[in-house]
């Protein structure tokens, strides 16, 4: 069940990624790694882009990362993104590597800062999606 | 002296030709392609049975447009329709040409986005590597959103201001304003540009380019034929081809600046001019960033001086290195590249009219993307 009044796109939930939601609905972090050259890879795929290995497992790790870039939507794509505009998609870099666009978990900071430290944060919005959000680390201490 | 392959025959662009560009619901992609070819053909006084290669952007089904031309060519290749494949096509109808796969390629691009009323942000988003879908949860979608996300880096690393990107819309539209085809010519000043709305910040509306129906094709023959032909042949004298596909869910952390200094060196490798020698220059400008990150990139300005470097009107017509003289995309019509082509091979003509850069010789187009296409056009071959 989607959360009451949750109208905004979710995501489909594809056998390649099935992993990685599962992971988030338990608030832990599961990136694909390759067994072969044990770097990770994002979204998940069949090969590994640096060794083409096939061969690969879901790890856990930390969600720490830092803030790469940001961008701030004045313009709703969707009518379910119209009552949070203006609202901002952050770019982040996880210390294991892998990059991921996001969203702040509540509230912007008021000065974002390219280059801050940032956590993952796991926002619940229907029984089968939890999506992967972000704060930064001074503040969730 | 210069030519593309060593020892190849020189490829020239000897008829152009485009419809008008807005909203034309009565017209599909076909006829648009169509309308640009014959009049491309009848400025070079060609007959479409000469055509023994045909290269299609954007028009969906090359073997319905071909059997609505009445041509069987030698030689037949469909691309889809984006922005970094007109560069692609040209150098694609160039190799063919120089491996005498074909003779005279005719080049079409069709395009009625407009009526279709396609969207580059959404649920009809493809933009990006296998389209954009995993991240709409995030209200993360269109490629203008992406180069916002670069613009931002681009402002924090080097200091780059709204005020140094707004010289690149104010110039487009100032040449915009002297091009009758253009869709947007009332020219604005920087406090128009600030006070304009933003879509995604730091990228206002002005630094959008702008969808609208259209329909271009190009004529490209060896120089031998080309010398019998009635338009002033126009060459491509080098060219070349990168990419950067890995990681390319995510903005490029050096602004494709690798790959385009790449292809810039290989460009300039087979030429007796560098880029100080250019006479004017045809920019990708889906948004106006991508400018700013392509002077850079192929080297017309320092890493990261790209703000300091267009501020004073260095693209203007009157500046160092004239820019998207037509208006680019940003205010002539987003025509993915196509009509910047048609715009260098215009200038070199020297029919440009009010807007004509005196005595071109040599005009370079460039695109950044994940497929990065360089193309030294001049005069002689």
């Amino acid at each position: 069940m989607t959360l009451p009044n949750y109208t905004k796109p979710l995501p489909e939930i594809t056998p390649h990624m099935a992993p990685y939601w599962h992971g988030l609905q338990m608030h832990t972090l599961l990136l694909q790694m390759c067994v072969s050259c044990t770097r990770f890879r994002f979204p998940a795929a069949s090969i590994c882009p640096h060794c083409l290995s096939s061969e690969s497992h879901w790890q856990q790790v930390s969600g720490d990362g830092v803030l790469s870039s940001y961008a701030t939507f004045h313009k709703a794509y969707w009518p379910s993104f119209s009552g949070s505009i203006p609202y901002s998609v952050i770019q982040v870099q996880l210390d294991v590597g892998v990059k991921l666009y996001s969203n702040w978990y509540a509230d912007q900071p008021k000065e974002p800062l390219i280059g801050m430290s940032v956590v993952a944060q796991y926002e619940h919005v229907s029984d089968a999606v939890t999506l992967l959000k972000f704060s930064p680390r001074e503040q969730s201490k | 002296m210069a030519y593309t392959k060593p020892n190849a025959p020189p490829v020239a662009v000897v008829g152009v030709g485009n419809t008008r560009y807005g909203l034309m619901p009565e017209y599909d992609a076909y006829d648009l392609g169509v309308i640009a070819l014959k009049q491309a053909l009848d400025e070079a006084q060609l007959p479409i049975e000469s055509i023994d290669g045909l290269i299609l952007s954007r028009v969906p089904d090359y073997q319905r447009f071909a059997e609505m031309c009445g041509i069987n060519p030698a030689y037949t290749l469909t691309t889809p329709g984006h922005g970094r494949f007109s560069g692609i096509c040209v150098q694609t109808a160039v190799a063919v040409l120089q491996a005498g796969l074909a003779k005279t390629i005719a080049l079409v691009y069709g395009n009625n986005g407009k009526s279709e009323g396609q969207r580059y942000g959404g649920d009809t988003d493809s933009y990006g590597s296998g389209g954009a879908g995993f991240w709409f949860p995030y209200g993360m979608t269109s490629p203008g959103a992406f180069h916002a996300l670069m613009m931002q880096s681009h402002k924090h690393q080097y200091g780059t201001t709204a005020e140094q990107l707004a010289e690149i819309p104010m110039a487009f539209r100032h040449h915009a304003s002297l091009n009758p085809q253009a869709v947007m010519r009332q020219p604005f000043d920087l406090e128009t540009y600030l006070n304009s709305r933003y879509i995604c910040d730091p990228l206002r509306l002005l630094d959008y380019c702008l969808i609208n129906d259209g329909g271009v094709a190009l004529i490209l023959t060896t120089e031998d034929r080309a010398k019998d032909l009635p338009q002033k042949p126009v060459y491509v004298r080098s060219m070349a081809q990168r990419s950067s596909f890995t990681d390319s869910t995510f903005p490029p952390e050096d602004f494709w600046r690798g790959p385009m200094q790449s292809a810039s060196q290989e460009t300039f490798s087979r030429l007796d001019v560098k880029q100080a020698d250019m006479d004017a220059l045809m920019v990708y400008d889906n948004f106006s960033p991508t400018v700013l990150f392509s002077l850079e990139g192929f080297g017309y300005c320092n890493v990261g001086e790209g703000g300091s470097f267009i501020e004073g009107g260095r693209l203007k017509l009157d500046g160092q290195f004239p820019t998207n003289t037509s208006g680019g995309h940003l205010s002539e019509s987003y025509m993915q590249g196509w009509a910047l082509q048609l715009e260098a091979v215009r200038q070199l003509r020297g029919s440009c009219g009010d807007r004509q850069v005196a005595n071109a010789r040599n005009i370079h187009y460039m695109a950044a993307a994940p497929v990065i296409t360089s193309i030294v056009y001049g005069d002689q071959p």
